[in-house]
């Protein structure tokens, strides 16, 4: 599915996006498609939702969303209607399993995954409008490195890149971290592995990549991207089961591996943005 | 011919390949500045162009343009416009690495093929170009010593894509044409593509998978045991 935007983002890519940050939002993006990015912001958002904290999660994935799937959602009203004038923000803004805010995109949402200045200018004004009433902001971002997925990255604070042991998941994760360094001249990008087999692989894999960076890659001159490993997802099989049930793994299953590890990344995002424990 | 051929009393066969030499020369070269001509850049860029499909590495076209050159001309007579191609073509061939090729492309314009340029690097190339031609003096007459400047337009070969010298070298151009409207003497590149990911970055990511570290190849491999319901089993290629 994911493949799908890739052919125009290679030209997209060329736009440089500067960074602005808008407080305490994080994107989650991956390059390559199908790692589990929305599962994985879906469970941490609740994960910190469990934690006490306000949290939004706002489908970023214009083009081709699946937040909705994920969390078995179909409201009448969404983000479509908030862009083309048809409702108000605070009527597609709905209540989701895990205890946090939703803001999903709807399936017109088509027309708006290319980054014209109308779309930026509305994105910016819903995101504006958002952020102050919640803790945490997570912007679940579409695969690929399109101009809408810099675009939706360039509002975050902080970014997770999630990425599978796979050689192909690596090289996208890889290029997305390149074009983050690059165009937004990023000087930290967060990491996380999805469905390792063996304790520690995220980290080999992480430092494998981060040596790669080293030697390729400048964010600024003589300043190289940093990567901070926070955590991997052991592969599961509650995960897939989660999945096809259309539940939260921290809903249905808040004891299994692979939530306890979603939840420990949680905690640490939480630390990141909020480093004195309010 | 500019070559001293060999005696054929004495050799034959140096004799032809001296002959042939010299034609091969005759084909590739321009005369005037001892730069590739037009044709042989063409099959040079040919070459790249199936390079950078097979590979991915970054290749960059450069146009150079010298600024006001009729001028020069007009003013002090062709053998000292003569004088000028030749002095900016050598400052070129010196910018560049040995395995770069820069050619005479038309009247006052060069051209320049620079294989595996990443994209910093293509930047810094360019505008060292742009200034080393700007630095250079060409005494034309007695006493009377040139000052020129280039404009320089470039533009990255799409990788992983076969692309045509046409649709190449008219990025190229267009950027050339951007950076004489900019008011000359300046440097303007086609933003090359950010998202390609290199062989030899590829390699070093995954390396050690090929050297069969045990480790990963396990890890991998292990996933099937973990628990993939249905097996799909992430390979290792």
């Amino acid at each position: 599915m994911s493949d799908a935007l890739k052919s125009s983002s290679t030209e997209a890519a060329t736009v440089a996006v500067p960074l602005m940050p808008l407080g305490k939002v994080v994107a989650v993006t991956s390059g390559k498609g199908g790692v589990g990015k929305t599962f994985f912001s879906a469970n941490m958002a609740a994960a910190l939702a469990k934690r006490g904290l306000r949290v939004l999660v706002l489908d970023a994935d214009l083009g081709l969303a699946n937040l909705d799937v994920v969390l078995n959602l179909y409201p009448k009203i969404t983000l479509h209607d908030v862009f083309t004038g048809k409702a108000k923000l605070e009527e597609a803004v709905i209540k989701a399993p895990g205890g946090f805010s939703v803001l999903l995109a709807g399936s017109g949402m088509v027309e708006y995954s290319r980054l014209t200045p109308e779309v930026r200018g509305d994105f910016l004004r819903i995101m504006n409008s958002l952020v102050p009433h919640y803790d945490i902001v997570i912007l679940d971002t579409g695969a690929g490195i399109s101009d809408v997925v810099l675009f939706s990255v360039s509002l975050a604070s902080e970014v997770i890149v999630v990425a599978t042991p796979e050689p192909t998941s690596l090289t996208d994760a890889y290029a997305t971290i390149k074009v983050l360094a690059g165009q937004q001249k990023r000087q930290t990008v967060r990491m996380v592995i999805n469905q390792t087999a063996r304790l520690g692989d995220g980290r080999a894999i992480t430092m494998q990549l981060q040596q790669v960076l080293d030697r390729f890659v400048v964010s600024e001159p003589g300043k190289s991207v940093r990567i901070i490993h926070m955590g991997d997802i052991p592969a599961d099989p509650l995960v897939r089961q989660a999945i096809m049930r259309r539940q939260l793994l921290m809903q249905s299953m808040p004891g299994c591996p692979a939530a306890m590890a979603v939840t420990q990344v949680a905690i640490k995002i939480q630390e990141a943005l909020m480093p004195r424990g309010g | 011919m500019t070559h001293a051929l060999p005696d054929p009393e004495i050799s034959t066969a140096a004799y032809l390949q001296g002959v042939i030499d010299g034609l091969c020369e005759l084909s590739l070269k321009d005369p005037l500045t001892g730069l590739a001509n037009r044709r042989h850049f063409m099959a040079v860029m040919e070459r790249t162009i199936d390079m950078v499909a097979r590979s991915g590495d970054p290749a960059l076209l450069l146009m150079f343009d010298i600024d006001h050159f009729k001028k020069v001309n007009d003013t002090y007579g062709h053998p000292a416009g003569d004088r000028v191609l030749q002095a900016v073509a050598s400052t070129l061939m010196k910018c560049v690495r040995p395995m770069d090729t820069v050619a005479r492309y038309g009247g006052e314009e060069f051209a320049a093929i620079l294989p595996n340029c990443h994209g910093h690097y293509g930047e810094s190339v360019a505008e060292r170009i742009r200034q080393a031609v700007e630095n250079l003096s060409v005494p034309v007459a007695p006493g009377v010593d040139l000052k020129v400047t280039v404009s320089v337009g470039g533009a990255y070969a799409p990788e992983w894509v076969r692309s045509t010298t046409a649709l190449w070298t008219e990025r190229a151009d267009s950027q050339l044409y951007v950076a004489k409207a900019a008011g000359r003497n300046c440097v303007a590149l086609d933003q090359p593509q950010e998202i390609f990911v290199s062989a030899e970055e590829k390699n070093m990511l995954f390396g050690h998978l090929a050297l069969g570290d045990p480790a990963w190849i396990e890890s991998i491999a292990g996933d099937t045991s973990a628990g993939n319901a249905n097996g799909n089993a992430q390979r290792v290629n």
